[in-house]
């Protein structure tokens, strides 16, 4: 904690927050910084700033949020410049200056305000083949699939994905390449191209090549570094490009 | 783009990846030029031995020395990045870019005695 | 240009790359060797003329280079400049042609026996 922060139950925190006037993000600069000053609570979140910003100072500011707790994804905003999830981030850890500036979530168009739709971001996860695709029905026996199997280790390690935006808000390549599926959408293939249930593995690995999918990834690890459930989402991105220029050579891609 | 946004890229990985993309820019440039000069050979030793008089210049041995250190940091930043890509993930290649920087600047340092 | 191609293009990039870190090795010691005592074109010439074991070593550095760097470029030139298309490509395989005939011409510089052809 920085020491011009107040601690918390004492003083108020300089809080800048996004207005938008357009779709275009700060970035454009459509829209513009209004500050706010808000009280210093024990445990505060950035979310409890927003929230109290809503509920006491004006009505009119505009987010998303649902659970609160780290499950739903729905309130990333980009804090400081780094995005977070807003719920779990303490005012503690991430104010400089005893400032914030709260701003929407990168590469994706704004709705108002802190608010972003998010329907791209999706829309690349079905685009990816983010869709399990079996063929065992309900007259089948269960599948069996060791945890200790090397695949089943793998899907372990990205399965805990919450769908924030967070990576896809802090990659590069999506902003440079508006089409790249960014880092979510392929983290989710990798999982599926390592269940071993999956009978649809041909065409999520064409899904995901080239210049819109994984061998765009520059291994920035900027999304590695952001993402709140630490999920090793570069080493995914890696995973495909292995796999998919093995098809490749094997012509099977 | 507002200052704090740079706060986002302020991480190892990302300036490994300015490092790489500034020296591959600087020897895509520099390469052309390097066959030129060894060109001069199709003239005689002699051509070539008057372009290598000129390099005898001060700044252009400043250059040349960036031009080790960014060969060398490519080079590294890519043994780097083939391992990241190709090999399974474990936590001693977080230190890759450390051992790379070093190893650019080792080898720009002993380019930089010898030519003395 | 399709998927396939360009996943192609990138496993060209990551192969010249592995070559060329053993000829990046290669040419950096040979140069910190060689100005050593100062580089003069007699010495240089001396170590390559009519050696064709450094011939075929310097004719495979500069295909890979060739490879490799028009690659590059094409990522620089697209991700700057949201540039694609057939226009990208000409440009990007016209660069590679360029690499690849310059630099067999300085092999061939250093290499042929007596100077000029």
């Amino acid at each position: 904690m920085d020491q011009s922060t107040p601690p918390a139950g004492s003083g108020t925190i300089r809080v800048s927050v996004w207005r938008s006037t357009g779709p275009g993000g700060v970035a454009s600069g459509e829209g513009r910084f209004e500050a706010f000053d808000v009280p210093r609570q024990p445990s505060q979140t950035v979310l409890d700033v927003v929230t109290h910003i809503q509920r006491h100072l004006d009505p009119t500011l505009t987010y998303r949020f649902a659970c609160r707790v780290g499950v739903c994804g729905s309130c990333a905003m980009v804090v400081n410049g780094e995005a977070r999830w807003t719920c779990r981030t303490h005012v503690d850890k991430v104010s400089q200056d005893g400032t914030l500036e709260i701003a929407p979530l990168r590469n994706l168009p704004v709705i108002r305000d802190l608010a972003t739709d998010m329907s791209t971001f999706f829309d690349k996860w079905a685009r990816a083949k983010g869709q399990f695709s079996g063929s065992l029905t309900r007259k089948d026996d269960f599948a069996v699939v060791s945890p200790l199997s090397a695949e089943r280790q793998q899907v372990d390690l990205g399965i805990e994905c919450i769908g924030c935006g967070v990576c896809y808000s802090s990659c590069d390549v999506v902003e440079w390449k508006p089409d790249y599926l960014g880092p979510a959408a392929m983290n989710r293939a990798w999982t599926l191209v390592n269940d071993t249930r999956d009978e649809a593995r041909r065409e999520r690995l064409a899904a995901v090549a080239g210049d819109a999918g994984c061998h765009a990834c520059h291994t920035h690890m900027t999304c590695t570094e952001r993402c709140p459930k630490h999920l090793p989402l570069t080493s995914a991105i890696a995973g495909l490009k292995r796999v998919t220029t093995r098809a490749l050579l094997k012509g099977e891609l | 783009m507002s200052a704090k946004a740079w706060r986002n890229r302020n991480h190892p990985a990302w300036w490994a990846f300015i490092v790489h993309r500034v020296s591959g820019l600087l020897l895509a440039a520099f390469i052309p030029l390097h066959f030129w000069a060894l060109g001069q050979a199709l003239s005689g030793e002699a051509a070539l031995d008057g372009f290598i008089d000129w390099t005898a210049n001060p700044a252009v041995k400043v250059a040349e020395f960036g031009l080790v250190i960014a060969l060398a940091a490519h080079l590294a930043g890519g043994l780097r990045l083939l391992m990241l890509e190709f090999l399974p993930w474990r936590d001693w290649q977080k230190s890759l870019f450390a051992v790379s920087v070093a190893a650019s600047i080792g080898a720009g340092l002993l380019f930089a005695l010898n030519i003395g | 240009m399709s998927a396939r191609t360009q996943v192609w293009l990138w496993f060209a990039q990551r192969a010249s790359a592995a070559l060329l870190g053993f000829f990046v090795l290669v040419h950096l010691a040979t140069m910190i060797y060689a100005v050593r005592s100062g580089l003069s074109a007699g010495e240089i010439l001396a170590r390559t003329r009519g050696n064709t074991p450094w011939m075929l070593f310097y004719v495979l550095f500069v295909v890979s280079v060739a490879v490799h760097v028009p690659i590059g470029l094409r990522n620089i030139l697209a991700e700057t400049f949201a540039w694609r298309g057939r226009g990208l490509e000409v440009t990007v395989l016209a660069i590679g042609v360029f690499f690849l005939l310059f630099g067999l011409r300085a092999v061939w510089g250093v290499y042929a026996p007596g100077g000029a052809p």
